[in-house]
């Protein structure tokens, strides 16, 4: 074997090496497909901006699916939401929060924008069409069903925990439907902590 | 028949107004029923709906039931049921009404049964009241005013947070 063949073989390794390290890289970056909250969904938010599962990246998000005509759990569950907000105050300025329509016939990004915008201006209101929507709620294992109500008036049974994820989108786990403040502040600030 | 229909409806105004009294605690006593600890709650941007909630002792020896609600501030009222499964909240029409069995209290409050308001005419303003008119099937109808308490209330009187 020659010095060049030698040479020849090394740049060979090299540039498989390389490649290697590449595809690894772009592979890595890629977020998984599959697991809880994994899921791809193109949907609005309610100033009609794009919003994809990208959003939940890059700061700490408490996640809500509901309804602007929910009579008691979305209302409550917003006004406890608003008192998180103001009871974390600077300490939970990196926290957002979503609130997702499983109603998207009814609550237009238009209904969405002064029904969120009462609970913080850290609050985001998501709609989008059906099959977005159904989306999102899968890749959350959110439950949600059409209970009508005689007319054309209906109802929605859906999931009624807030869901909290890191930093990275990743899911740290939920505050239940009317869980203790003090409970509900005290897995905010651990969440806060690790993001 | 127009006749008689103008005379029903005048003869149940008549039958709502002297029905009840009122105690200085604010319990409404009409019939065998005593009522109290009104309340709803205010409602978010752009909500149409609302909660009524309520305490209905039947103090009679036969049993009662709310079987309708109105509301000048709302374009239908039905009575519902909510309840967690799980944490998932659904919600039902009792379409027969509310039982009140005689000698028991039966408590309309957030997470079980409720007055759902529906077709708002306005937002309901902490602080205002929401006039209902409660049918019962041997009581009659009663009118009452629901105090709006906070988004988030639990009862008639909470502490704000």
């Amino acid at each position: 074997m020659t010095i060049k063949s030698i040479r020849l073989w090394l740049w060979g390794a090299v540039a498989a090496l390389a490649l290697t390290a590449i595809v690894a890289a772009v592979l890595l970056r890629q977020p998984e497909q599959t697991g809880f909250g994994r899921g791809s969904y193109n949907l609005i938010d309610q100033n009609g901006q794009p919003v994809d599962q990208t959003v939940f990246v890059g700061h700490p998000t408490a996640l809500f699916f509901g309804f602007t005509h929910c009579p008691e759990v979305c209302p409550t569950t917003m006004a406890e939401m608003a008192s998180w907000f103001e009871q974390l105050g600077d300490e939970g300025q990196d926290l957002r929060a979503y609130f997702v329509s499983i109603d998207p016939q009814r609550d237009t990004p238009e209904v969405l924008g002064d029904y969120v915008s009462w609970v913080s201006d850290r609050i985001t209101g998501v709609t989008g069409t059906p099959e977005e929507i159904a989306k999102i709620a899968k890749a959350w294992g959110v439950y949600y069903a059409r209970v009508d109500l005689g007319g054309d008036d209906y109802t929605m049974d859906h999931t009624a925990s807030v869901f909290l994820l890191d930093a990275s989108g990743e899911f740290q786990g939920t505050i239940a439907y009317r869980e203790d403040q003090a409970t509900a502040l005290g897995k905010l600030r651990n969440l806060l902590a690790k993001s | 028949m127009i006749r008689f229909l103008r005379a029903a409806f005048a003869a149940s105004f008549l039958l709502v107004a002297p029905a009840f009294a009122q105690d200085h605690d604010g319990t409404i006593h009409h019939a065998d029923l005593n009522l109290s600890a009104p309340f709803t709650r205010a409602t978010l941007p752009n909500a149409p709906v609302g909660g009524g909630f309520l305490s209905i002792q039947n103090a009679g020896a036969d049993a009662d039931r709310l079987v309708s609600a109105s509301s000048p501030a709302a374009a239908m009222v039905q009575i519902h049921e909510m309840a967690m499964e799980g944490d998932v909240m659904k919600m039902r029409q009792l379409a027969d009404g509310l039982e009140l069995p005689p000698g028991e209290t039966v408590t309309l409050a957030p997470g079980g049964f409720h007055l759902m308001f529906m077709g708002l005419t306005q937002a309901f303003v902490e602080g205002e009241t929401v006039p209902v008119t409660l049918v019962f099937e041997k009581a009659g109808p009663v009118e009452l005013d629901l105090p709006v308490m906070s988004a988030a209330a639990d009862a008639a009187h909470t502490m704000s947070h």
